[in-house]
């Protein structure tokens, strides 16, 4: 009876969740305009409008590109904290793990708030003003949680004796980087990156708040052509995109954390 | 007498405000099986990393073959170590894994496929290069791990518990095989163990260690016949101490004396004493005997004779003056 009952409500969870994205990629390709239900045309031409559409297309691009950025940056600054937090003992070490990880929790509209200001009143006057670089600043800030808490977890568990062993065997720190450490912390990076990726690519509060003129992501151009009757089919080809792109990078990073995790340790 | 392969002189490490190493001084042979043993905590392991270059010693020096090593790196070192939990790379074959140390050192790939394979068919794993580590058993590993050292012909081989992780049957082959190694390489082994019996059947000498210290060092024979401290006498091996009061009546002396389990016979003549437990082990008995003088002693006895004391029995002890041995106090240095 409990199963029964448990199961029903996790049904009717999961419904919630996927049943409106099913909706979406359905009316991506529904031939009534107004989206009439049920559909009774099918079609592609709103899938060959949003090819064609430009605005959806540099909005794309503008993702990607803001997506690898803040990637790259949280790659690098997400290792280097997780190496200085697991292997050094220093005064504030627990601190700076907090910082860290808080701006995955702090609401996105106070980061965008404080960004925003904090470009304006401090590093547009030393000549750069808002733009695409401001957006990815803005995304590494959470971004680099994901990398962070990915590359701890791994060196956690893999502890030093890998490396002790390979400058026992005469390797130099940096052939000890190369063959050893980095090998075995490449799936979480790459875990890591994944979704960081995801995270900034469907970011939207504070993207609204760091982007400089002219810049809109994917999301922000959804957000406005949303209103519009015109764009409303090409709105939702593009948020059906939208889902594909970010749900692969999410469940690569699953497979990939998921069984090399396991096999981490002899 | 020619170079000593490893030379420690005052060595010490302190962490924080506990001193794990304090004050060694140490002169290991060219070609010696030499065991540290000792529990765990009395600072064997610390020594072990400080030869290896993993620890910065507080004071002292660290000399290999005559050199001066205290501050180099430990890829600069020429020593190799087992680890205790082995440390094999798990994301490298096994042959990528004990060929690691020549590739490091940029010897042609030629040469080092080869070389790693004779390593491995000198621990009798021919064959297994192609495998990973996590598809190998503990006692294979165990033998990865020392093929990885010994291709890279170091002076010293340093062995951290090496035989921890094993079982005992795995083990004893194992004491075996890795003294018929040293033998053929003839390298200078540093066996780190908290197992007397291992310390014993290998070495040819052994340092018995207690709080950061060498209490004694010596050939396995002496350190077990003529233990130096209470310590010594009661770490390797089961001693039976005759002291005070109990030592003035029954050896009729002053001072702290020994008498190992198996030199004592149950007898008709001797010193009396009551039977508190029999603990019947296969080959042998090994009796607890309350002394009326007021001493518990260990009796070992093979089970050659039919018929055991029992329990509350009254019996008398006897052995011979040469197994009484007179041992000083504790950290005498």
């Amino acid at each position: 009876m409990t199963r029964w009952v448990l199961r029903s409500v996790m049904a009717l969870g999961l419904f919630f969740i996927y049943a409106p994205l099913l909706l979406v990629l359905v009316n991506s390709f529904n031939g009534d305009r107004t989206f009439g239900w049920p559909p009774h045309d099918f079609t592609t031409q709103w899938w060959s409008a949003a090819w064609h559409n430009g605005g959806a297309r540099d909005a794309l691009w503008t993702s990607v590109k803001a997506g690898l950025g803040a990637t790259a940056i949280a790659l690098v600054l997400g290792t280097m904290v997780a190496f200085a937090v697991q292997r050094f003992q220093f005064f504030g070490r627990d601190t700076v793990s907090l910082l860290i990880v808080l701006p995955i929790a702090l609401p996105g509209i106070v980061t965008g708030i404080a960004l925003d200001s904090a470009w304006r009143s401090v590093i547009a006057p030393l000549g750069l003003g808002k733009g695409l670089f401001s957006v990815i600043v803005g995304h590494a800030t959470f971004c680099v949680v994901t990398v962070y808490n990915n590359v701890l977890a791994r060196l956690r568990r893999s502890g030093v004796s890998f490396e002790e062993a390979s400058a026992d065997l005469g390797a130099s720190p940096a052939q000890t980087f190369r063959y050893i450490t980095f090998p075995m912390i490449r799936s979480a990076l790459l875990a890591g990156g994944l979704l960081a990726f995801a995270l900034s690519f469907d970011e939207i509060i504070v993207t609204t708040f760091t982007a400089g003129p002219g810049i809109q992501t994917l999301p922000i151009w959804i957000f406005n052509n949303l209103f519009r009757p015109n764009q409303a089919p090409v709105v939702n080809v593009v948020a059906a995109v939208l889902i594909v792109l970010s749900v692969l990078p999410v469940w690569l990073a699953q497979r990939v954390a998921g069984p090399e995790a396991g096999a981490s340790r002899t | 007498m020619s170079v000593p392969a490893i030379a420690l002189a005052g060595l010490r490490k302190s962490f924080g405000p506990v001193e794990a190493v304090a004050g060694i001084d140490l002169e290991i042979a060219d070609g010696e099986f030499f065991s540290m043993l000792g529990p765990s905590g009395s600072g064997k392991t610390t020594v072990l990393r400080m030869i290896a270059g993993f620890e910065r010693p507080t004071a002292g020096t660290v000399a290999l073959s005559g050199r001066d090593v205290t501050e180099l790196a430990p890829y600069e070192r020429d020593v190799n170590t087992v680890f205790q939990d082995y440390a094999l790379f798990p994301h490298l074959s096994v042959l990528e894994n004990v060929e690691y140390g020549l590739k490091v050192r940029k010897v042609p790939r030629k040469e080092r496929r080869a070389r790693a394979e004779e390593a491995l068919e000198s621990v009798r794993l021919p064959g297994f290069g192609g495998r990973k580590p996590s598809a190998m058993s503990g006692g294979q590993r165990q033998r990865v791990a020392l093929a990885r050292a010994l291709v890279n012909r170091p002076k010293v081989l340093l062995l951290d518990e090496p035989l921890g992780a094993l079982d005992l049957k795995l083990r004893e082959q194992m004491q075996v095989e890795l003294k018929q190694i040293q033998r053929d390489v003839g390298i200078t082994f540093v066996f780190v163990t908290h197992d007397q019996d291992e310390a014993l059947t290998m070495s040819d000498r052994v340092a018995v260690f207690d709080a950061g210290r060498i209490a004694q060092v010596g050939t396995p024979e002496e350190v077990y016949e003529h233990p130096a401290t209470p310590f010594v006498a009661g770490f390797v091996g089961t001693s039976n101490l005759l002291s005070g009061s109990a030592a003035h009546q029954i050896l009729g002396r002053e001072g702290t004396f020994s008498v190992r389990p198996e030199k004592i016979a149950l007898a008709e003549e001797g010193a009396p004493g009551t039977v508190a437990e029999v603990i019947y082990a296969g080959p042998v008995t090994r009796y607890l005997v309350d002394l009326d003088a007021g001493a518990r002693m260990v009796v070992m006895e093979q089970n050659r004779r039919t018929g055991k004391s029992h329990r509350g029995e009254r019996v008398r002890l006897t052995w011979q003056a040469e197994h009484v041995i007179e041992i000083g106090a504790n950290h005498a240095s």
